[in-house]
């Protein structure tokens, strides 16, 4: 097999055959990607407004990726472990708020009070995903903390089912449509109002997010936790309770993220976290995991990405239907920075959350 | 003292009672109402209801010595269970629920009180059970060692041939089925004869079990499946199924057959190699649409080719497949490994649907008209003929994984399994070892995909999701990762048992949800655990036949 | 003659500097002791020598070729096998499982032969065995052949480790702590197989060592790191009396309240 010569060792890489053609592959399709961009701008079928109106939708998606994200990035500094079930801890939140939501408008509350019964629903949202994600933590995870890595990975799969079909069995298996929002229609310059109403309530959780982590205890006992786990211990920090405090923070960061998706995408189902918790996965892993502004950059950049992408990709090759392959970008980029770049654009940043 | 017990035995009471709520608002409690298992009155759900009781009992009295604790302790929780049960069907008769929640219904109300509603007879009944089943449990519990097991490993046994009668029934000589089984489920005479007879044949067991030599020797030699004669009797009933169990039942068999072949794929991978993949519906998704497209006239360059032509190039397309998934992760851990193989699998299940490649891959309608195999004149068309098919399939690949597990390849995985770092240290090269795996595993894969879109006869990317591979996933987890009997026992019971009770399919993922959590918390090594090594058991096996003579010998002395 | 030879190693985690221009020549038949005190680069040594971890700069030549940078499994091939300071045994296989494993360089038959198991198969299968059953008896644990390695008692998890090492059939065999943890009885043992693995098997030992007792009583050349740099060499009673050895060892001994009176390099050995 290759062996670099010694003189020339730099940055710890050993390069065999395996690697070079991985490294093929993705070269490829850069390629592929790099001149399918080029073909499109070309032939000029979209308008400067069609691109921006791409671009603010995909920051709106991303956004909410972001917030999701957090929650992976915080279980993974604190357990070194990724919470599988998070994107139905997500789901628990939108689709029970849904009946909230829907209450409130046939009482005609939502109408003359649209402010407050947003603000009820997003806390109401966050409360049930909070207490998900608590549950889960308590009965999947913890009994098996110190057990070898493939076994809370299982239990986490099998927890992302469990509850995905206890929220089927529980309210149908059919599509329901959020209510609009009065004051929330309509466009404010080249935003669609719901869309400013996601970037607001993203940006406040995540102010509220870092003057928890920063000015309270339990963010410090977190902080510790992340740093590392059995100095804290000896420092006197419960680290049980940090733990569920993550997961608490981190499931009412979902929950709150259901509430703002169903804003934008009104519909929500059963199956809906899946695909938002796989995607806010790689936004987390694309920022660096356990890093949170990675987390929130790594979110944007993904929904951008995933929003441009089909059209600024494929268009360029004829390709039919090229919005059809907006999943199948967000998963290449997952596979694609898993493969070269594990610790993310940002870095992994274990335990780092006091820089930020 | 007191305190603390009492709070324990409601607590662990009240935690049955929410599970039982959530088995109930599910919707898995009602869907069983209709199907009885023994005479008029023992329904499924009925059943699981008591369970839930017994194991509330149980968890409670399990930490005390004798049956004077047990039994109060057991009976106070299944108390507090049964309130629990009451209190959600009081909630269900005076409170509207179903704008919200599918299954509030009346009807559910009546299923958790045993069939009185929520009155004060209702209450009367529902408390009764629970002390009797509070008092059965902390009894049986009590009963010296195997007597316990004999009689609950009964009365499963008893409680499955009644949820199954539908299979059975006509599958029995006339005469006794219609002794064993009334209009739905066991009649009441047919329950206590089949209770009595496995009664006898699990006393029996432990008996032979007491007897042999050591506890350890009798758990190594599976020997009656070791002889060839037993051998050749279990495979003479296995060739067998298709001319006794009838259309439906061949159907069942086929497609546990095909969840076998891919359990078994995906053991040399998550089992023998530790590398847990979630992706591993793609190889069955290549190898289905292989042979799809090779053999369709529907699609590609229409052109056809011979199912015996298509099958091998299908094998070897996923073979690819293993190698191109295997290559990226070869360095990734665990978590990273699971989520890449999943997107995987997810970029192979969405490009097959997207009218990009519609042309070639016939996009969201799929493939029809793929062929059938031939063997000379004799054409293999239905279940039953394809049930050979499967058969040798998984024979082949069961042989295939004994053989590789007993090899230096296999020792090879195991090693990576244990300690990735070492085996390297040991010079075990880990790219060839983790890709051999991937990639015969996928073969696996692939041959079960061939087959099952050459039996269907057509192939949707709806067949191909992700919950195949969990499905996967869970019957390894169950059966016991790494263990091959585990496979068996796995399919048959997360694949075989849900298609054959119809009101399950809606649950079905559910109980995979539960079985990996479960099986994780309380029996992480499965039902049927892997034997350490096979010649770890013969050596045992010799040692007791050692030991044997001495123990006899200073017992007479 | 040299088997081992480092020359200017270095290695550094960012900017932590593990090991800075370390210089080791172990002699063929050796048994060479690296000590010094925690964190003074001795596992790094352990991990670039196989492979784990690439040097920054500088070249390690085993038996006269360049081995910096090499596939660890290839490292293992050419003949240096290894021990680990916190035993890393195989847990749920047998012993003999594990020691069959690190055979896995020198069993030859294919795949086929593995399916049909052909009488090359059996033949090699056979061959492993034995060897693997020689090896633990020659380190003591014959009859324990087929007990789980985690059930093993902490010495025989020690010695277990030692068979596994021996199957790769080395020529250098680094071992990282082998007494930690032992009674002085199991330490007398340990030394007593260590001679006996230079002794009947010829092969070259390196070892890290905290104990000195130990490290007086077998080696014939002590290295001493110190910080990453070598800072002492040379045979064990040269060393012990070396000022800056005694500095780097007491410097923290001091700080302690123990005088160089009562520092632990016992001479008695």
């Amino acid at each position: 097999m290759t062996i670099a010569a010694p003189q020339r060792l730099t940055g710890g890489r050993r390069i065999d055959i395996s690697q070079l053609i991985v490294w093929g592959i993705g070269g490829l399709l850069l390629t592929i990607v790099f001149l399918g961009s080029i073909l499109t701008l070309r032939a000029g079928h979209y308008s400067a407004a069609q691109w921006r109106d791409f671009i603010v939708f995909g920051i709106a998606q991303g956004a909410i990726y972001a917030l999701i994200a957090l929650g992976y990035t915080m279980v993974y500094g604190v357990l070194r472990m990724i919470n599988f079930a998070h994107g139905e801890v997500f789901m628990s939140g939108a689709m029970t708020t849904f009946f909230l939501a829907d209450y409130l408008n046939r009482s005609g509350f939502l109408k003359s009070h649209p402010w407050v019964s947003l603000i009820a629903m997003l806390l109401f949202s966050g409360l049930v995903s909070m207490t998900v994600a608590v549950l889960v933590e308590r009965i999947a995870y913890r009994p098996l903390r110190g057990a070898p890595r493939l076994v809370p990975l299982i239990t986490a799969v099998g927890a992302s089912f469990f509850l995905q079909y206890t929220f089927r069995g529980l309210f149908g298996s059919g599509v329901r449509a959020y209510p609009a929002i009065p004051v929330l229609q309509g466009k404010l310059w080249v935003f669609q109002k719901t869309q400013i109403a996601v970037f607001v309530g993203v940006l406040i959780t995540l102010v509220l997010l870092v003057l928890f982590l920063q000015r309270t205890r339990a963010g410090l006992a977190i902080r510790a936790v992340a740093e590392d786990r059995e100095a804290a211990a000896l420092m006197g920090v419960d680290v049980d309770r940090a733990i569920v405090t993550t997961f608490a923070v981190g499931g009412f960061m979902a929950g709150i993220a259901g509430v703002l998706y169903a804003l934008v995408f009104i519909q929500v189902q059963f199956f809906m976290g899946f695909l938002p918790g796989i995607k806010a996965f790689t936004a987390a892993v694309l920022g660096g995991i356990g890093n949170l502004p990675g987390a929130a950059v790594g979110g944007l950049v993904l929904g951008v990405i995933e929003s441009i992408g089909p059209s600024l990709f494929f268009d360029g090759y004829g390709i039919r239907a090229a919005h059809q392959l907006k999943d199948v970008i967000a998963f290449t980029i997952l596979v694609l920075i898993l493969i070269f770049r594990p610790t993310g654009l940002l870095g992994e940043r274990l335990g780092g959350e006091e820089r930020l | 003292m007191i305190v603390h017990t009492v709070r324990r035995a409601v607590f662990i009471g009240l935690v049955t009672g929410i599970a039982a709520w959530h088995l109930s608002l599910v919707g898995l409690i009602p869907a069983f109402a209709q199907r009885r298992l023994v005479g008029d009155t023992v329904t499924f759900s009925y059943a699981l209801l008591v369970t839930l009781l017994v194991l509330a009992a149980y968890a409670t009295g399990r930490r005390y010595p004798g049956a004077t604790q047990r039994i109060p302790w057991g009976m106070l929780s299944a108390l507090s269970a049964g309130l629990m049960f009451f209190l959600l069907a009081l909630v269900l008769t005076h409170l509207n629920l179903r704008q919200i929640l599918l299954n509030a219904t009346p009807e559910l109300a009546r299923v958790l009180t045993f069939g009185s509603g929520a009155t004060i007879v209702g209450l009367v009944r529902v408390l009764l059970i629970s002390l009797l089943s509070g008092l059965f449990t902390g009894a049986l519990s009590a009963l010296p060692y195997p007597w316990g097991r004999v009689i609950v490993s009964a009365a499963l046994m008893t409680l499955l041939l009644g949820l199954l009668r539908d299979v059975l029934g006509p599958l029995l000589p006339r005469g006794v089925t219609s002794f064993l089984y009334g209009p739905a489920g066991l009649s009441l005479a047919g329950a206590l004869v089949v209770f009595l007879l496995a009664a006898a044949l699990f006393a029996l067991r432990w008996s032979r079990r007491a007897n042999g030599v050591t506890a350890r020797a009798a758990a190594a030699v599976p020997s009656t499946f070791r002889q060839p004669v037993t051998r050749a009797v279990l495979l003479l009933i296995l060739a067998s199924v298709p001319f006794w169990a009838g259309l439906f039942l061949s159907n069942v068999a086929d497609f546990v057959g095909f969840y076998i072949l891919m359990g078994l794929g995906l053991n040399l991978v998550l089992g023998f190699a530790g590398l847990l993949d979630l992706g591993y519906v793609a190889f069955f998704a290549v190898g289905a649409y292989t042979m799809a497209v090779l053999t369709s006239p529907e699609v590609g360059q229409r052109f056809t080719l011979d199912f015996w032509v298509a099958l091998p190039i299908a094998v070897v397309a996923t073979v690819f497949a293993g190698l191109l998934v295997g290559l990226p992760v070869l360095r990734m851990r665990g978590d990273y490994l699971a989520i890449a193989t999943l997107g995987f699998g997810e970029i192979v299940r969405l490009l097959v649907l997207s009218d990009w490649l519609k042309p070639y891959l016939g996009g969201a309608q799929g493939v029809t008209r793929i062929a059938r195999p031939n063997i000379a004149s004799w054409r293999i068309d239905s279940p039953q003929e394809f049930y050979f098919l499967i058969l040798v399939s998984c024979l082949f690949a069961w042989f295939l994984s004994i053989r590789l597990r007993d090899s230096r390849l296999g020792r090879a995985w195991f090693a990576i399994r244990e300690d990735e770092h070492v085996a390297q240290a040991m010079g075990i090269n880990r790219v060839t070892a983790k890709l051999s795996a991937f990639a015969i595993g996928a073969s696996f894969g692939g041959l079960s995909g061939a087959l099952f879109a050459s039996l269907v006869g057509s192939v949707v990317p709806a067949s191909f999701s992700l919950l195949v591979s969990i499905n996967v996933v869970a019957l390894l987890v169950l059966g016991g990762m790494g263990s091959l009997p585990g496979v068996l026992v796995g399919a048959l019971a997360l694949v075989g048992i849900p298609e054959l009770l119809r009101e399950f399919q809606e649950y079905r993922l559910l109980l995979y949800g539960m079985v990996l959590i479960a099986m994780m918390l309380f029996r992480p090594a499965g039902l049927f655990p892997e034997r350490i090594h096979r010649r770890e058991l013969e050596e045992a096996v010799e040692e007791a036949r050692e030991i044997a003579p001495a123990e006899i010998a200073t017992g007479r002395g | 003659m040299v088997l081992l030879e480092t020359s200017h190693l270095t290695k550094r985690f960012g900017g932590l500097v593990a090991l800075r221009n370390v210089d080791l020549a172990v002699e063929e038949r050796a048994i060479h002791s690296v000590i010094g005190p925690n964190g003074a680069g001795k596992t790094t040594l352990f991990n670039c020598i196989t492979g784990f971890l690439i040097p920054d700069t500088g070249d390690i030549r085993f038996s006269g070729s360049s081995i910096a940078g090499l596939r660890p499994d290839l490292v293992a091939r050419l003949g240096i096998a290894r021990t680990y300071q916190n035993i890393r045994l195989f847990r749920h296989l047998s012993a003999l499982d594990n020691v069959l494993i690190a055979l896995h360089p020198h069993i030859h038959y294919s795949l086929l032969d593995a399916i049909l198991r052909t009488p090359r198969f059996r033949r090699a299968e056979q061959a492993a065995e034995r060897e693997a059953r020689e090896l633990l008896a020659f380190v003591g644990l014959a009859g324990k052949e087929f007990l789980t390695a985690t059930n093993l008692p902490y010495g025989d998890q020690r010695r277990l480790e030692i068979a596994r090492a021996l199957a790769l059939r080395p020529k250098l065999l680094l071992l990282d702590e082998p007494t930690a943890g032992m009674n002085p009885y199991e330490t007398e043992e340990m030394i007593r197989l260590i001679r006996r693995l230079r002794g009947e098997r010829g092969i070259t030992i390196l070892l890290i060592e905290h104990d000195m007792k130990v490290v007086m009583n077998i080696s014939d050349v002590v290295t001493v790191l110190d910080f990453g740099e070598k800072i002492a060499e040379g045979p064990p009673e040269e060393v012990r009396r070396d000022p800056r050895v005694i500095e780097a060892y007491l410097g923290r001994g001091a700080a302690s309240g123990l005088g160089p009176a009562s520092m632990p390099l016992p001479g008695e050995a």
